[in-house]
């Protein structure tokens, strides 16, 4: 899935990818900023899987979503942020499947003139993607039986994160 | 009406989607709930506490006092552990 506005100066660029295939991050900041003298700052957040949820170790996460709507609440998410902060690009990209520790599950890329707007635009977006974006965990246990696979459980945390950004 | 299941939810009720026809008086996502865990075990098991699960209409998140009439897709599911 794949949605790209016209570039140019001044305008914002907006990809939204969800995908079962790993991500290159370089790749993601270069073709973001690509052909652009406009843009001063970018902020890049890279969600990783961990080798441990919860202190016990882990094998692999899996990753369920619902296709349509994921796709449709990140990119509500991004229109709020671009009426909130002076964006001139955003990426957002979602892994789906199998996912072994140490790859990245999730990527935001944020660009702007200036740092703030980037570095606070990929912060909003990471904190209602954790709480709105329709996708579920389930972690793969050593020795993994498909009974031995477990859902994550949401975290109360993550819900006050997304509320210090108010009324959404 | 199409329904759609996710995650746990999904593996208790046993099915990824479905259609239904809710009898009249069915008028919220919070109706539909307490109908829908009436349907049988796993149905009852998925939503046997309505205040975890989460729903959405036509791919936006709904409160349970979301009327459901007009929707063409309705989908419930745990909070969500994305990112």
């Amino acid at each position: 899935m794949y949605v790209q506005a016209a570039s140019g100066i001044g305008k914002m660029t907006t990809t939204i990818r969800l995908q079962r295939e790993p991500f290159d991050t370089a790749k993601e900041i270069a073709a973001l900023t690509r052909s652009r003298t406009d843009i001063g700052a970018v902020a890049t957040f890279t969600g990783i899987c961990r080798t441990d949820e919860n202190g016990e170790s882990i094998t692999a996460l899996n990753l369920e979503h619902y296709p349509d709507m994921a796709e449709a609440e990140i990119g509500r998410h991004i229109e709020a942020a671009r009426q909130r902060w002076p964006l001139l690009g955003v990426t957002v990209i979602h892994r789906y499947g199998r996912i072994a520790p140490g790859e990245g599950i999730v990527l935001v890329v944020t660009a702007s003139r200036h740092r703030e707007a980037a570095f606070a635009a990929a912060e909003f977006l990471m904190d209602y993607l954790k709480t709105r974006a329709p996708f579920w965990k389930q972690v793969e246990k050593p020795g993994g039986k498909t009974g031995d696979k477990i859902w994550v459980e949401a975290k109360a945390s993550d819900d006050t994160a997304a509320e210090r950004w108010g009324g959404r | 009406m199409k329904v759609r299941y996710f995650a746990w939810v999904r593996e208790r009720v046993g099915k990824t989607e479905e259609d239904i026809d809710p009898p009249a008086g069915v008028a919220t996502i919070g109706d539909l709930v307490s109908w829908l865990a009436r349907q049988g075990e796993g149905y009852a098991y998925a939503f046997e506490n309505p205040n975890v699960v989460r729903s959405a209409i036509d791919k936006r998140h709904v409160r349970p006092d979301a009327r459901i009439a007009g929707a063409s897709e309705i989908a419930f599911f745990p909070p969500m552990t994305g990112g």
